[in-house]
């Protein structure tokens, strides 16, 4: 097998390998001369735009676009302006660069998606040269005016349009750049550009001049610069025929990484690396250059290479004379193969090292980085007999590394040419292929087979020819409830495709009706939304629509819309009770619920210090409560209003400090104040009844011990309270005297308590006996102390002859 | 307590996983902000915060002082400032405040703030609109669940029940239903889950959707069954005086957190201690679920124990009393100034219950629920206005007679009305607003006189003859609202009720009246399901569901089905959980609470006053 080597090239310590992918498919005429070629990372399709500086206007340029192997998958007249650069984002979407600042969208197949503007002032100047780049924030396009301004957009899904500072003044070639490359770094994106022997770093806010290490003005001008897949490191070739190789943060790099570049002229390919060897590949061809993660795709119109270090392990493996673990079990299968002796023998070498576990490793790994299926079956096989003599082999990087392979290999079929991950495969719209690799690689369902079926549905979605129900009812069945498929991702590519129907249906099928939502506002489908957002029970979502509603509509609806929620509408009164009092009035206004009005008014009245404010907020509270029919609050209320009149002129003229009390904390105060006959004026005036009355008075007396008031008090009329109240307050004001006075008055029910309550057992006794009650005995005898026997035999006999009757 | 319990109850599972969870995570936010920090918490985390993390820890993370969240500008020197707060807008709004002032002094500083158990959008919204989101970092401590006790767990949410029930705002709904995930995640699977409420029934589906969108695991089960209720099924349990040692604490000294503050006159020294009512103190756990009445014979029975105890001493050798020293002194001191404490507790309330007022209170609540007398209790209640006894009482008593008597007659409702009015101040016109929207104290309409409801309800009984009909006619006469054991021809059974060796449930009661919520839970557990009980749900307002479990294992452990989680949404008593500890001895069974907060009558009214906006 020395053969493997055989187009191998040692560079530095290093060796690079070019492997040919395809020859391709297609049939180019010219080749690929005066034509713009851009083709997507990671083998991914290329676009082709023949002769895009039109020589007539009549003429147009046709564009092409053909898979990695060069099979057609479209091709169409250009009809839109100049072009000045082909790219492709993230997810194989051709973005086409106009002159004018324009971009146009078109998917893998040419048909038209969208387009955006890279802004006013490039339109005038017109693009003197664009990049398309990718990074993690998804595909970005950078372009350079005429103007030498530069303008660039992170992610062209989220389209934020940044021009960068002007490079400051240079006189004499006015700023233009010689050339120029997007950097993203530090999670930014800068440009790094050139003017002569200059170097700029441009980002948002400031242009910096910067200097590479090592690189002096001897050198001359900075005519290229070219930046790793990874924008790790980063290459500048001058005028004079010197390289620079560092990272891309501009310092040495470290010397145990070592990046190398390759250069094209016109019939000559260079790969050059740390050391001063090279290496040189003649040309017959124009190439266009693809630089991939691990190497660099070289598309000729003939056939495809793929230039690359070559893995270290491979290097192990397969180095002439290499004693590496792996390259002897490998020799050592070759000779059971031939049933040869040798096999054990080798086997004995790396087994006396104990590194067998190691070699299969190495095979497994060297397979995985082989293109040819030949040299992949072999190292399996290597492997494979390897792992038979040993017993605590996992598995799983054989078995996974195979599988990978198998895939591999089949999506590198010229029919399908080469995607490498499902993901790509589904963008291709090998729908069942797809499916049935995500089951092969177990990928489990939510992350496979229903990424797969999300794509297909929303390729479904835009098929022209098929009627909304048609559509719904297919997705329905294919989809079913696959998890992690969700509708209203579908529903919302729908609606882009201008499918609103469509998209009303198939959001029917969401069961988390919290994702409906936001598709729904975005088709002003709102009152839709809200009761979407009602259904799934978050409130959080319900008050988004809502505050959406309130920006979007006008007072009236927004209210009208409201009312039709009642769940919505609590939680905005919430809110505006806290937040929006004066809203929350129109919005009872709205819904005449003068009641909640009037509630209102009495609450904000409240928070009125102004005598003069606060009344006539009552008074509206009042006409509202009449409005409500509720006369009770209507009348408490006004009564209110007489009693803080009241009030008020009582402070005036005796500095009394009533306001705000209720009225029986003032009918309190102006007892205590010793002003009888206002007090007694309220209880007229506002029909207090005769009970409360007394009780106050009585308290009151009691409290400041104006017992002869009280007594006069007693005798004024029959007590609507009773008596027994008088013993009892003149008890709490430790008065038992004047307690006494009133025993005799309470009434015969009530005597034996208010006996018990002065303490005179006697008469407690007396009484109990006198009315025979059972429960009043016993509530004596519990009193009576165990001592006083005469009592206790009473009792006891008077209660016996209660029990016998 | 002397009854016949059965022995074969199984083991509640182990919920200080729940703290360890909290507590990381907390650690976890706090380390979000590196370096020195202050925190200012709000009021009414202070307790349940102190029950995850002591401030030891908090200093551990670089909290170097702490605050109470009091709106007001705040003195704080330190550079970051770390809220830890409720989603509330009054004090997001207050956050914001502090920052502008900040700004306007030109002072900067870094907040972060982190919302317990979640954030709402409102909250988003304010920082929005007073200009200070791009200023603040925001977090959040998905600290849904405290263990109050073995079988006491809180969502310290308060406020659930008058947003919730009152404003008919739904946003604590979802976090009940994360915290049920939560349980599920942890304890599940159930394998059966009853509902009854509208609340409940959107906890539960939030929950269920949750279940969805998660990963599920299979694991052995430790809860079985799942019981969901709201608190407006049943408000008349919650209204009634709590005569169970533990509920009685609660109405007079305040349970907060598990934890009761003793008064000097309680602690018979000058200072106040602090005392942690829980299952770990032995005395508290034996008296805990008694009748009051029982209370204080008890402690002196075990006063008269620990003597004995500690007479041991005399006669000792010296051997023998180095251990009895070594072993058991500690814990007999222990015991003893517990006990000293609840006898301490159990003569402050003697004090107060014992008057002459309380009784009548007490004799006036059992006259409404038993139904007789019902003028009598109006003068009683009028009284209790006119004479201002209780701003708070007044209108408990006012709730409970609407209720029971399904609504006022109107001249009772108004005279009843003005009378608090004149008492209490106009202002009490919106609190007797939110009374009526719960539908807790209202007029009646005519034609729907308890009269007519009876004869509707004896209509019912009479239709459905045999076994059945006895307990059914029982639960619909609880149902609309009264234990009508006079009417129905049950002997008044007071004196013969032995609060010592309860019959039922209705010990909680003096044995007046069997709580509805209980009752309920014991019926439908009993038959596995609403059937048969279809005009008592009518009657309830329905939303019962009962849903056997996904994927839960049918054949699984025989213990986990009898643990069963009981969840209050709007809260519950103390009476509630003696009375389920109770059930739960009866069948074999263990129940455990879920609460969005311990509630009892004066914090349900509180809760829904309106007179201090």
């Amino acid at each position: 097998m020395a053969f493997i080597t055989a187009n191998w090239n040692p560079l530095g310590e290093a060796f690079y390998r070019s492997t040919e992918l395809y020859e391709m498919c297609w049939n180019l005429r010219d080749g690929l001369r005066d034509c713009l070629v851009a083709a997507a990372p990671y083998g991914g399709p290329i676009a082709l735009l023949r002769e895009p500086v039109r020589r007539s206007p009549s003429s147009r340029p046709q564009l092409e676009i053909y898979s990695a192997s060069g099979v057609a998958i479209a091709s169409f007249p250009w009809k839109s302006g100049p072009v000045v650069q082909l790219g492709w984002t993230v997810s194989d979407e051709l973005l086409c660069i106009q002159e004018d600042g324009s971009v146009l969208i078109y998917d893998l197949f040419g048909s038209f998606k969208r387009h955006f503007s890279m802004g006013q002032e490039v339109m005038q100047s017109q693009v003197l040269e664009a990049k398309v780049f990718h990074s993690p924030y998804g595909t970005g396009v950078a372009i350079v005016t005429a103007s030498s301004r530069f303008t660039l957009a992170t992610n062209i899904d989220d389209l934020k349009l940044r021009r960068l500072p002007e490079v400051p003044g240079n006189t004499w070639s006015a700023g233009e750049p010689t050339c120029w490359v997007v950097l993203t770094q530090d999670r930014q994106t800068k440009v790094l550009m050139s003017n002569g022997p200059e170097l700029y770093i441009l980002d948002t806010t400031s242009c910096t001049a910067v200097v590479p290490p090592g690189l002096g003005p001897q050198a001359g001008s900075i005519v290229h610069m070219s930046v790793s897949f990874s924008y790790k490191y980063l290459a500048l070739f001058t005028d004079t025929g010197h390289m620079w190789t560092g990272s891309s943060h501009l310092c040495r790099r470290p010397k145990s990484q070592q990046p190398s570049v390759v250069l094209m002229w016109d019939r000559l390919l260079m790969v050059a690396g740390v050391s001063h060897d090279t290496i040189q590949f003649p040309l017959e061809d124009p190439c266009v250059l693809i630089g991939e993660l691990d190497g660099v795709r070289i598309i000729s119109s003939a056939n495809q290479e793929l230039l690359q270090e070559v893995p270290l392990v491979c290097q192990e493996i397969f180095k002439i004379a290499s004693m590496a673990p792996g390259a002897l079990l490998l020799e050592a299968h070759r000779e059971y193969q031939k049933s040869s002796q040798k096999a054990d023998e080798y086997l004995r070498e790396i087994k006396e090292q104990s590194m067998l576990g190691e070699a299969v490793r190495q095979c497994v790994e060297a397979a995985g980085h082989e293109y040819d299926s030949n040299t992949q079956k072999s190292l399996l096989r290597a492997a494979s007999f390897g792992k038979c003599f040993l017993t605590d082999f996992s598995p799983e990087a054989f078995v996974s590394t195979c599988r990978e392979l198998r895939v591999l290999n089949a999506v590198r079929e010229r029919g399908v040419g080469l995607p490498l991950t499902h993901t790509q495969l589904v963008y291709r719209q090998f729908y069942p292929l797809a499916i049935e690799v995500c089951r092969y690689l177990k990928i489990p369902d939510y992350q496979g087979v229903s990424r797969v079926l999300k794509h297909w549905a929303s390729c479904k979605v835009q098929q022209k020819d098929l009627s909304d129900e048609a559509i719904a009812r297919a997705v329905c069945v294919k989809v079913g409830d696959s998890p992690g498929v969700s509708y209203s991702h579908i529903a919302a590519k729908a609606y882009e495709c201008g499918r609103p129907e469509l998209a009303i249906k198939l959001l029917d099928f969401e069961a988390r009706s919290g994702e409906q939502v936001p598709l729904l506002l975005k088709m002003k489908r709102s009152q839709l939304a809200l009761s979407k957002a009602v259904e799934s029970g978050d409130t959080d979502l319900v008050y988004t629509v809502v505050t959406y509603l309130k920006s979007e509509m006008n007072r009236g609806d927004f209210f009208m819309t409201l009312r039709n929620q009642p769940v919505a509408l609590s939680l905005y009164r919430q809110f505006c009770k806290l937040q929006e009092q004066e809203t929350l009035k129109d919005l009872y206004n709205q819904d005449d619920d003068h009641q909640e009005l009037a509630n209102y008014y009495v609450t904000a009245s409240y928070r009125e210090k102004r005598l003069e404010s606060r009344l006539s907020l009552l008074q509206t509270a009042v006409d509202e409560y009449n409005k409500a029919k509720n006369e009770f609050s209507a009348k408490a209320t006004e009564e209110e209003m007489r009693l803080l009149r009241f009030q008020r002129k009582l402070d005036d003229e005796k500095g009394a400090g009533l306001l705000g009390l209720s009225l029986q904390a003032t009918m309190e105060a102006l007892l205590a104040l010793g002003l009888h006959k206002q007090a007694e004026q309220l209880y007229r005036d506002f029909r207090v009844p005769d009970k409360r009355f007394w009780w106050l008075k009585l308290k009151s007396l009691a409290e400041k011990e104006e017992w002869e008031e009280l007594e006069k008090f007693s005798k004024s009329k029959k007590s609507p309270i009773g008596y027994l109240a008088f013993v009892e307050v003149c008890m709490k004001s430790n008065n038992k005297p004047e307690a006494k006075k009133y025993v005799s008055k309470v009434t015969p029910e009530q005597r034996v308590k208010a006996h018990l309550a002065v303490g005179d057992l006697e008469g407690a006794a007396d009484a109990a006996i006198e009315r025979k009650s059972d429960s009043e005995l016993a509530a004596v005898l519990a009193r009576c102390p165990a001592s006083d026997r005469q009592l206790l035999d009473r009792l006891n006999r008077a209660a016996a002859a209660a029990a016998k009757k | 307590m002397a009854h016949s319990a059965r022995t074969d109850c199984p083991e509640l599972p182990d919920f200080f996983l729940l703290k360890r969870l909290a507590r990381d995570q907390l650690i976890y936010l706090l380390e979000q902000l590196p370096g020195k920090k202050d925190l200012f918490i709000e009021a009414d985390l202070m307790s349940p915060l102190d029950r995850i993390a002591n401030v030891s820890t908090l200093k551990q993370h670089e909290v170097d002082k702490l605050y109470k969240v009091e709106y007001k500008p705040i003195v704080s020197t330190s550079d970051q400032l770390c809220f830890l707060i409720r989603p509330r807008i009054q004090t997001v709004k207050w956050i914001c405040d502090v920052a502008n002032a900040d700004k306007a002094t030109g002072r900067f500083r870094r907040y972060k703030i982190i919302f317990t158990p979640q954030k709402f959008y409102a909250c988003d919204a304010v920082l929005e609109e007073q200009g200070i989101i791009g200023d603040v970092t925001t977090d959040e401590w998905s600290f849904y669940l405290l263990p109050l006790d073995d079988d006491i767990i809180s969502l310290e949410l308060p406020e659930f029940f008058r947003d919730n029930f009152l404003a008919g705002d739904q946003r604590w709904v979802r976090t009940a239903g994360s915290a049920l995930h939560l349980l599920h995640s942890l304890y599940g699977p159930f394998s059966k889950v009853y509902g009854i409420g509208r609340c409940s029934k959107m906890a539960y589906e939030s929950w269920r959707e949750q279940v969805e969108e998660g990963e599920q695991k299979a694991r052995q089960a430790e809860i079985g069954k799942v019981f969901l209720i709201d608190r407006d099924v049943d408000f008349v349990t919650p209204l009634c005086s709590q005569v169970v040692y533990e509920g009685l604490v609660d109405d007079i000294f305040k349970i907060k957190c598990a934890c009761v503050e003793f008064g000097p006159d309680v602690t018979s020294s000058d200072k106040s201690i602090k005392v942690m009512l829980n299952s770990q103190d032995r005395v508290f756990n034996e008296i805990r679920n008694e009748h009051f009445s029982n209370v204080f014979g008890f402690l002196s029975q075990k006063a008269r124990n620990l003597q004995t105890s500690y007479d041991k001493r005399r006669g000792m050798d010296i051997k023998q009393m180095k251990t009895f020293v070594s072993e058991e002194l500690k814990g007999l001191k222990q015991e003893h100034r517990l006990l000293s404490l609840h006898i301490g507790a159990c003569e402050s309330i003697m004090k107060k219950k014992t008057k002459q007022d309380f009784q009548e209170l007490l004799k006036t609540e059992h006259s409404l629920l038993e139904g007789f007398e019902i003028r009598e209790s109006i003068s009683f209640i009028e009284e209790h206005i006119n004479r201002q006894v209780s701003m708070i009482e007044s209108l408990r008593l006012l709730c409970l007679l609407s209720i029971t008597e399904n609504g006022l007659l109107p001249k009772d409702y108004r005279s009843l009305k003005a009378q608090y009015l004149q008492s209490y101040g106009v202002d009490h016109l919106l609190t007797f607003a939110n009374l009526r929207q719960l539908g807790l104290l209202v007029e009646q309409q005519p034609g729907e006189t308890l009269t007519v409801m009876e004869s509707k309800v004896g209509k019912l009984v009479n239709d459905r003859t045999g076994g059945e009909t006895g307990f059914l006619f029982n639960l619909l006469l609880i149902t609309i609202f009264v234990s009508l054991r006079i009417r129905a021809g049950v002997p008044k059974s007071d004196e013969e009720y032995d609060l010592r060796v309860p019959r039922d449930m209705a010990y909680i009661f003096s044995g007046a009246y069997v709580p509805l919520s209980c009752k309920l839970i014991e019926q439908v557990l009993e038959r596995d399901g609403w059937t048969g009980l279809e005009e008592v749900t009518r009657l309830l307002n329905g939303h019962e569901f009962a849903v056997t479990g996904y994927g839960a294992d049918s054949k699984a452990k025989n213990d986990a089905q009898r643990i069963i989680l009981v969840m209050f949404l709007g809260g519950c008593t103390f009476s509630e959980i003696s009375a389920l500890r109770f059930l739960g001895r009866e069948r074999g069974c263990k129940f455990i609470v879920v609460t969005t907060a311990i509630t009892n009558s004066s914090r349900l009214i509180e809760a829904l006053l309106d007179n201090l906006v």
